[in-house]
């Protein structure tokens, strides 16, 4: 029988009396490692994407029998779609640290001599890939059961709107999930606080995606509502940056 | 290098009301067990999740490895093995895909696992989910990636629970006495973690009951302990 001390790779890789103790990743390397964990887990359990895509196509179904109407275009458009996507989110959110939480994936990541911090990097990419798969799904979605104009030339300026709107919901969607997954209440918490502090982000979102979806404005959104997302993500990036270290503590 | 690898003087640890551990003072020395004693609700796990810097003590001092608690957590995490109630593993992750993401964590070569899997006998089970292996098979691999980085102080919570003596027998290299490296344990039967002891702590409701050399401790002292 092998054991671990006759292993002959055991020596090399780990330490010997202190003299040779492997070297911790750095911040960026060790969120890749938590990011491709978070995908791979997803991958396995399929639990958040395939909800988020299911409930996103429901919702458009429920709008157009709703409205009673076949098409819909500008500011009604862009409210339909940024507000599905806003609550499609939410499950995203709800579900971020639940593996975290129940496969004690928490004290695994704590035990590791690494950056915290990376904690909240690989979540918000994760929310934000989650995201961007999901509109990927959503938008055709959206343009096939709902959408008057013809989705061809405003594609780019969708893109860019709602790149920036998932910024805001990656960065506040982990921050709100971090909070939440400590408490009894997470599933209430998650819509509870992220909800209120995403109506800025939802506005300049909307207010950006209007122009594009109307019938006869520009393919482009106006410069001022990306900016005042933009600057909605940064200042939550940096918020996030600054209290998710306290956050992790006991 | 320090010779003490634990150092707690006065420490106190409450969780709201509650004071789960109070005024706890202990020292072991380097390469030396120290078994911890008392009831469920005692104080043991919340002892060694405060050594393992998962919880911040309230008060006292804490030393581990000559590094000081809460202060130089960081220095000290990649210098201790922690094996708690639960195997810190991703059910839909594989056996060594769990071990890979552990191993990157903490900068070891992929390499170690394979060895470490042969060591505890689950090479050939290796890529199977952890939410199918059974109880013991996980216990096993929550031993493997506790030893993984190889630590110079293990905290073992229960670490034999769910594992059948010839599952025990394939961790005692890596857990046991010939790991030859400082352990504080707990364990669900008191004489098996008096053998395995040089010091003994009992604890009472978070207090220190009797503390001393294992061989000196009366086992009637210990029966007492858990009435």
């Amino acid at each position: 029988m092998t054991t671990v001390r006759d292993d002959p790779t055991a020596a090399a890789s780990a330490h010997a009396d202190g003299a040779t103790r492997p070297r911790p990743p750095s911040s960026l390397r060790t969120a890749r490692i938590l990011l491709a964990k978070d995908l791979l887990l997803e991958l396995r359990s399929l639990e958040t994407l395939p909800a988020m895509a299911l409930f996103s196509i429901t919702t458009f179904v429920i709008f157009h029998f709703a409205l009673d109407r076949t098409t819909v275009s500008g500011q009604l458009a862009a409210g339909i779609l940024a507000g599905t996507l806003l609550f499609a989110s939410m499950l995203a959110i709800n579900r971020l640290f639940v593996a975290e939480r129940e496969q004690g994936g928490f004290d695994g990541f704590l035990l590791a001599p690494v950056d915290r911090t990376a904690l909240l990097l690989a979540k918000a990419a994760a929310l934000f890939l989650f995201l961007v798969v999901l509109e990927v799904v959503a938008v055709p979605a959206f343009a096939v059961l709902l959408l008057g104009p013809a989705l061809g030339a405003r594609l780019g300026g969708i893109v860019v709107v709602l790149l920036l709107a998932d910024v805001a919901l990656a960065v506040i969607g982990t921050l709100v999930s971090a909070i939440a997954v400590h408490t009894r209440a997470r599933d209430l918490i998650g819509p509870i606080v992220g909800l209120p502090l995403l109506i800025p982000a939802l506005i300049g979102t909307a207010r950006g995606l209007g122009s594009v979806l109307s019938a006869h404005g520009s393919h482009w959104p106006p410069g001022k509502w990306l900016a005042i997302v933009a600057l909605y993500d940064l200042v939550f990036a940096l918020l996030a940056y600054a209290v998710f270290d306290f956050l992790l503590e006991d | 290098m320090s010779t003490t690898a634990v150092e707690l003087r006065g420490l106190v640890r409450r969780f709201g009301e509650r004071t789960a551990l109070q005024g706890l003072t202990v020292s072991l020395p380097a390469g030396a067990t120290l078994a911890v004693l008392g009831r469920n609700g005692a104080g043991k796990s919340t002892l060694l999740r405060i050594l393992a810097t998962l919880l911040r003590p309230h008060g006292g001092e804490a030393a581990v490895l000559g590094e000081s608690l809460p202060r130089r957590a960081f220095a000290v995490r990649a210098r201790i093995g922690y094996i708690g109630h639960d195997p810190l593993l991703y059910r839909d992750l594989s056996a060594r895909e769990n071990l890979r993401y552990h191993a990157q964590l903490r900068g070891v070569s992929p390499v170690r696992i394979e060895g470490l899997l042969e060591a505890v006998g689950m090479r050939g089970r290796g890529d199977e989910p952890v939410r199918s292996l059974s109880a013991g098979m996980v216990q096993r691999l929550a031993v493997c990636r506790g030893v993984l980085h190889d630590p110079e102080l293990l905290l073992l919570d229960e670490p034999r629970a769910n594992l059948d003596p010839g599952a025990s027998r394939l961790v005692e290299d890596m857990i046991g006495r010939p790991a030859g490296v400082t352990r504080v344990l707990t364990s669900h039967d008191p004489l098996e973690a008096l053998a395995e002891a040089d010091l003994v702590l009992g604890l009472r409701d978070g207090r220190v009951e009797f503390a001393g050399r294992a061989d000196d401790v009366d086992p009637e002292r210990v029966e007492e302990l858990y009435l």
